[in-house]
Formats: C-alpha cells, sequence, structure tokens
C-alpha cells in the first residue's frame, strides 16, 4: 500500500464524521426546507460519478491506443466506482424528489440522461464479465463511446424545460450553503481516490498470479 | 511493395488469460520451401498461424519477415491465408468471389485476375455457380485461388485436407508443390501425415503450445512423428 | 482517399449482391418491423385512438429494434465463413470496411424506413409525418446513420465475442439513445398539428453533431477493436 493510503483513509472518515455536523448547521434554502439538505450528498455523488465516468473513459482510451495494461485496470475499476457512485446518485435523487417536486421519478432527459450512463457502466461490467476472451477491448470500446456522450447529455439540459434546477445553481451559492457543500465534494472525491487505489491493487495482484500460473507451466 | 525471403518466427509465446496456448516456438523457413506445422488438435498450430497471419499478436517474442516486423497494410499484401473455413461468400458465385477479393487487394483488373484463377483451379465453366452449390473440394480450390490471388510470398494453410477426395488431395499437392518452385514460403499445418508426407521440406512439431522437435528431411519425419503423437504428456 | 472511398464501396456492393441473391435480411427484417408496429398497435391503441406521441415512438423503437436485427445477421453472416478474418487480412484500409459496411446497413434500413413511415401514418393517423416529408428524411437519415455508425462497430467488435447475441443490445441500446431521444422528439415535432420547425431543426442539428462524432470516434477506434 503507498504511504499516503492510510493517512487519507483516516482523513476521509473523519471528512464523512464530520460532515452532518456542518450540514446540520448550513443555513435552510428558501423554497426547499429541510429536505433541501440532501443536496449536500446527492451532488457530490453525481459529480463523482461524472469523475469516475471520465476516468474510465481516459483510461479506455489509453488503453486501446496506447496498449497501457494499467490503464484498463484504471478503466474497470472506475467503471465500478462510477456503478456503486451512480446509485447513491440515483437514489438519493428520486429521495429528494419526492419530498420536494412530489414525484419519485420525472422523464425529464437529464435524469434520464443519468440513468443511462450508469447504465453504460453496468453495460461494461456485463461485457467484461460475458465477454469471453478479448472482453477488455470491446468494453475499452463502450467506455470511449459512453464518454463521448457526456456532452450530448449536457447540451441536453440546457435546452430542455425541465423542472430539475439548471446548472448553474453550484458558482452562485451562498458562502454559508457554499462550504458545506465543497467540504463534502472533497469528501467524496477522496473517498474515491481511495476505493480507486485499492481496487487497481486487486487487480494488479490477480495479474501478478496469472503470470505466476503462466510461469509455473514453463 | 515490400518483399522478403525468409520467415523468422522468434521466441514467440501467447497466452489467452491463465491459458498458455504457445511457448516460446522458433523456427525459420525460407523462400522456396514448405514447412509443416504438427502436432494433436488443441496443440496450438490454429493460433499460431493466426499469428504468422498478423491477425494476432504474440504476447512475447515476435515474427521478422525478412526484414520487417510490423505488422503494415503492404506486409499483409504479401500473405495469403487458407483457413479452415474456407474464407469464401456461399451466396456469391466463384468468379464473384474471386473478383471481390481481387479487387480487395488493389488488383486493377480483378474481372481479369478472376478468370484467369479459375482457369488455374480447371473450375471455368462452373464460374458463374454459387459457391453454395460446390462440393468441398471445388470449395477448396476457389479458397486456395483466393488466397493466392495477390501473388503472396508466405501462403499459410490450417488443415487443407479435411474432407478431400484423393484426387483433390493429389491437385492440391500438386499445387503446394508448383508454388515451392515459384519460390513462395508454405506453412502447412495438419494433424495427419500420411497424406502430407513427402511434401514438407522441414517440419515443427508442436503439442500443448510447445514445440517438440524440429526436423529437416522427410525419413526422419515419419519417426519423430509417430513419437510425437504418441508421446505421454 | 480514393483508396478508402473504393474499398468502402467493393465491400458495399458486395453486401448489396449478397443481400440481393438471399434477401434474407431484407425480408426477415422488414416483416419484423411490421410486427412490431402491430404488436404497438395492439398495445397502445385505446378505442381506436393512439397515444399521443404514439406515432413517433413506436417508429423509432421499430427502427431500433430491426437495426439490432440486421446488425446482428449481417456479421453473423460474416462470422460463418470467416470472410471477416479475410476481410481483416487484406491489406485494405481497415476503417474504409467499416464504411462498407455501414453503408449497407444504413441502406437496408432506410429501405425498411420506406415501408414503415406510411404504414405508421396510417395506422396511427398520423398523417402528418408525410406533410414535411424533407424534414422528415433529415430526421430519419441522421438518426439512422447515428444508430447504425455505432450499431456497426459494436457488431463488428462482437463477432469474436461469446454471448454476442445479447451483448449487442446491452451496449448498443444505452449508446444510442441520444439518438432515438432526438428521432423521437424530431419526429413528433413534424406531427404536431403546427409543426414546430425550429424544434425539428434543433434536433436535426444534434443528430449531426452526434454523427460526426460518432462516426469519426468509430473510424478511429475500429482498427484497434478489430485487433487482438
Amino acid at each position: 500500500m503507498p504511504k499516503w493510503f492510510i493517512p487519507a483513509a483516516a482523513v476521509c472518515f473523519l471528512m464523512f464524521m464530520i460532515s452532518p455536523v456542518l450540514i446540520a448547521n448550513a443555513p435552510y434554502e428558501a423554497t426547499m426546507g429541510l429536505v433541501q439538505k440532501i443536496f449536500y450528498y446527492h451532488v457530490p455523488s453525481a459529480m463523482t460519478f461524472f469523475v469516475a465516468a471520465v476516468v474510465c473513459g481516459v483510461n479506455s482510451w489509453r488503453f486501446l491506443f496506447g496498449k497501457n495494461v494499467n490503464a484498463d485496470r484504471l478503466a474497470n475499476s472506475a467503471a465500478e466506482l462510477a456503478v456503486v457512485f451512480g446509485a447513491i446518485t440515483l437514489v438519493t435523487g428520486p429521495l429528494w424528489a419526492r419530498k420536494s417536486w412530489g414525484v419519485w421519478w420525472q422523464w425529464d432527459v437529464r435524469l434520464t440522461s443519468s440513468l443511462m450512463m450508469w447504465m453504460i457502466f453496468i453495460a461494461y461490467l456485463l461485457v467484461r464479465k460475458y465477454g469471453g476472451p478479448g472482453a477488455e477491448k470491446l468494453s475499452a470500446g463502450l467506455a470511449l463511446f459512453g464518454m463521448a456522450n457526456v456532452p450530448f447529455v449536457y447540451v441536453s439540459v440546457n435546452y430542455w424545460r425541465t423542472i430539475h434546477p439548471t446548472t448553474n445553481v453550484v458558482p452562485t451559492l451562498p458562502v454559508s450553503m457554499g462550504l458545506p457543500f465543497w467540504f463534502c465534494l472533497a469528501a467524496f472525491l477522496l473517498l474515491f481516490t481511495l476505493l480507486l487505489q485499492l481496487r487497481v491493487r486487486l487487480e494488479r495482484q490477480r495479474a501478478a498470479v496469472d503470470s505466476l500460473y503462466l510461469a509455473l507451466e514453463d | 511493395m515490400i518483399d522478403f525471403e525468409e520467415l523468422a518466427v522468434e521466441d514467440v509465446s501467447r497466452h489467452f488469460g491463465r491459458r498458455k496456448a504457445l511457448s516460446k516456438i522458433t523456427f525459420t523457413a525460407r523462400a522456396g520451401s514448405i514447412l509443416g506445422l504438427l502436432g494433436p488438435n488443441g496443440a496450438g498450430k490454429s493460433t499460431l498461424l493466426a499469428i504468422l497471419g498478423t491477425l494476432l499478436l504474440p504476447t512475447s517474442g515476435r515474427v521478422r519477415y525478412g526484414t520487417h516486423a510490423d505488422a503494415s497494410a503492404d506486409l499483409r499484401a504479401r500473405i495469403g491465408m487458407l483457413g479452415h473455413d474456407l474464407y469464401l461468400y456461399p451466396e456469391l458465385t466463384a468468379r464473384e468471389n474471386l473478383a471481390f477479393f481481387a479487387a480487395l487487394y488493389g488488383d486493377a483488373d480483378p474481372g481479369g485476375a478472376a478468370d484467369r484463377a479459375l482457369a488455374r483451379a480447371s473450375l471455368a465453366e462452373r464460374a458463374n455457380d454459387p459457391v453454395a452449390s460446390f462440393s468441398r473440394g471445388m470449395r477448396q480450390r476457389v479458397a486456395l485461388e483466393r488466397a493466392l490471388i495477390h501473388g503472396p510470398r508466405l501462403l499459410l494453410l490450417d488443415e487443407p485436407f479435411t474432407g478431400l477426395d484423393e484426387a483433390s488431395v493429389a491437385a492440391l499437392l500438386a499445387r503446394l508443390r508448383d508454388l515451392k518452385t515459384q519460390g513462395a514460403i508454405v506453412v502447412l499445418a495438419t494433424h495427419d501425415l500420411d497424406v502430407a508426407e513427402g511434401l514438407f521440406d522441414r517440419a515443427v512439431f508442436i503439442r500443448d503450445g510447445r514445440m517438440m522437435e524440429a526436423v529437416t528431411g522427410s525419413e526422419a519425419l515419419r519417426a519423430t512423428y509417430r513419437a510425437v503423437m504418441t508421446k505421454a504428456k | 482517399m480514393s483508396g478508402f472511398l473504393r474499398v468502402a464501396w467493393i465491400v458495399l456492393r458486395k453486401d448489396l449482391t449478397v443481400e440481393v441473391r438471399s434477401r434474407e435480411v431484407v425480408y426477415t427484417t422488414l416483416f419484423f418491423a411490421v410486427s412490431c408496429v402491430l404488436v404497438f398497435a395492439f398495445a397502445l391503441v385505446k378505442e381506436g385512438r393512439a397515444l399521443e406521441d404514439a406515432a413517433a415512438g413506436i417508429l423509432w423503437i421499430a427502427i431500433a429494434f430491426a437495426g439490432t436485427l440486421a446488425l446482428g445477421r449481417t456479421f453473423e453472416r460474416e462470422r460463418q465463413s470467416e470472410t471477416l478474418r479475410a476481410l481483416l487480412l487484406a491489406p485494405a484500409d481497415r476503417p474504409a470496411i467499416y464504411v462498407g459496411k455501414l453503408a449497407g446497413i444504413v441502406a437496408l434500413l432506410l429501405a425498411a424506413e420506406a415501408i414503415l413511415v406510411p404504414l405508421i401514418a396510417l395506422l396511427f393517423q398520423a398523417a402528418g409525418l408525410l406533410a414535411q416529408p424533407l424534414w422528415l428524411i433529415a430526421v430519419l437519415v441522421t438518426g439512422t446513420l447515428g444508430y447504425c455508425a455505432v450499431g456497426t462497430l459494436f457488431a463488428a467488435m462482437l463477432v469474436r465475442a461469446r454471448s454476442r447475441d445479447v451483448l449487442l443490445p446491452v451496449l448498443l441500446y444505452p449508446i444510442t439513445i441520444p439518438v432515438i431521444i432526438a428521432g423521437v422528439r424530431g419526429t413528433a415535432a413534424l406531427l404536431e398539428p403546427a409543426p414546430d420547425l425550429p424544434m425539428v431543426r434543433f434536433w436535426v442539428s444534434l443528430l449531426v453533431a452526434f454523427d460526426a462524432v460518432f462516426i469519426t470516434l468509430a473510424l478511429w477506434t475500429f482498427e484497434p477493436l478489430m485487433t487482438e
């Protein structure tokens, strides 16, 4: 394990322990009241989901074109984390929606597109599991296409009438709300990095076992 | 256009996950010779042929075609392959199949090339029949012409004798000997030596992905073949 | 460049010839698309009236399903005699092979759409579909092209994979949802009592952008994805 791992894990744990305090002390939002506070976990997890997606996409590119095997391990781990953080987003979102909009689900494009992106990463994992030999390349191709879809998702938000808050909320947050938000975002991103490191390490060890098997046969 | 006189396989290994398909295969073949890849089913012969045909990359080691080691379009233009599945479109006629591949390989006159190939295979009268209606032997002849239509330096054959009657086998053997005289490098994989004995200048025996023996000359071939094929693991 | 287009044309011509001889994919795809529409008719028409926007949605679902079928069959054919291997053995530019195959499948789907559109207009009282033929064609062509661009690449790379029949939809549908959305909304905009042309224009431009991005991406990645 790299030296920074344990201290970082400790920091991350502390951050998540502190976050409810920060969130409770943040001011209430004008229209939505208490329920709005789920935003402090929902939006960071959505952002982490996107970060995971981009990490997966970039490393899929490096794997396909640079033939870098470690990039493939990173991509696989990032895809798994994308599914995890996407799931958190897709659960916290409806919880918030039910209370503030009155419906569990709304078929507007951003929700639909987040769901679609999430499904792309589930498809990535399915291909890796059931695609047989050579599935690493297939899933890398899928991830690239998935990443290329992200701008289309983003564009459709700005051009489509939706009851989802528009993307411009974050920069205009008042400091009292901004602090807990950025704190939670940092906590989520740190958690993502830690989990990614753990997962990639597992893949490296698997590859080492495989090469031991191969060396045994010689 | 690139060309080469020698095919050199250097320490080629290939694994799929934990399964080692090929392990440190090394041999050379010169222009104007026929090399046999002999071994039981599942030995790795098809994998090796795929690597030689640039369809598969080795996980270690390399293949050298003369001075060239990288698979490029120019290199592929000098390689012809006859796989077990023949690579022919059953709905197209013999002539159409040949003309398609001739055009794909950049021939300026694909129709003419197809006609000449059909003449060489003595199939001119069946030129306009769909390949699906041909017998195995006839399809094999068309497939062989398809593999040779661009005049490759290296010809790879995977179990070409399967399902052929005596006449077709004799025709194939004669054609291969012609190619050898013309200076081609022929690599032929088979598990059945009875048919091809006397054809090979050299033979490499492969078993479980490993190279067991490399033999030159036909007398030693029969003895080594028996030894390798019946050897306990 | 001429070599590239020449190879694409040869592959396309070969595909069309094979298809004309056997007509298997054309007949089965068309029949499937029509049955698809009929199933939706029975499912969604209540008391003789179709659900709002049903026509647009059904058209694109039928295209998506029929497309998946056509893609699967076309590449299954290449797998049978391992002819895809022969294509990859040739010194021809690999992306050119992709373009040739893409053109063939797009042509097939457009032919299917030529039959589906009148059929849907008839069954769902959606005569508005035919009122702005040029815009409809724009939506159909850009949408079909986007769908098939992704589909051809995935179907080609799945030829050697296990579970390829089920993996094609698993891979294809999530990625092409923007195409379906744009196609359906664009078609629906044409179906409104007063066709919303600016909206149609927007969706068509989105589709054009999608096509440009994904065809380029497919051309870049075809070679690394097809080599082992």
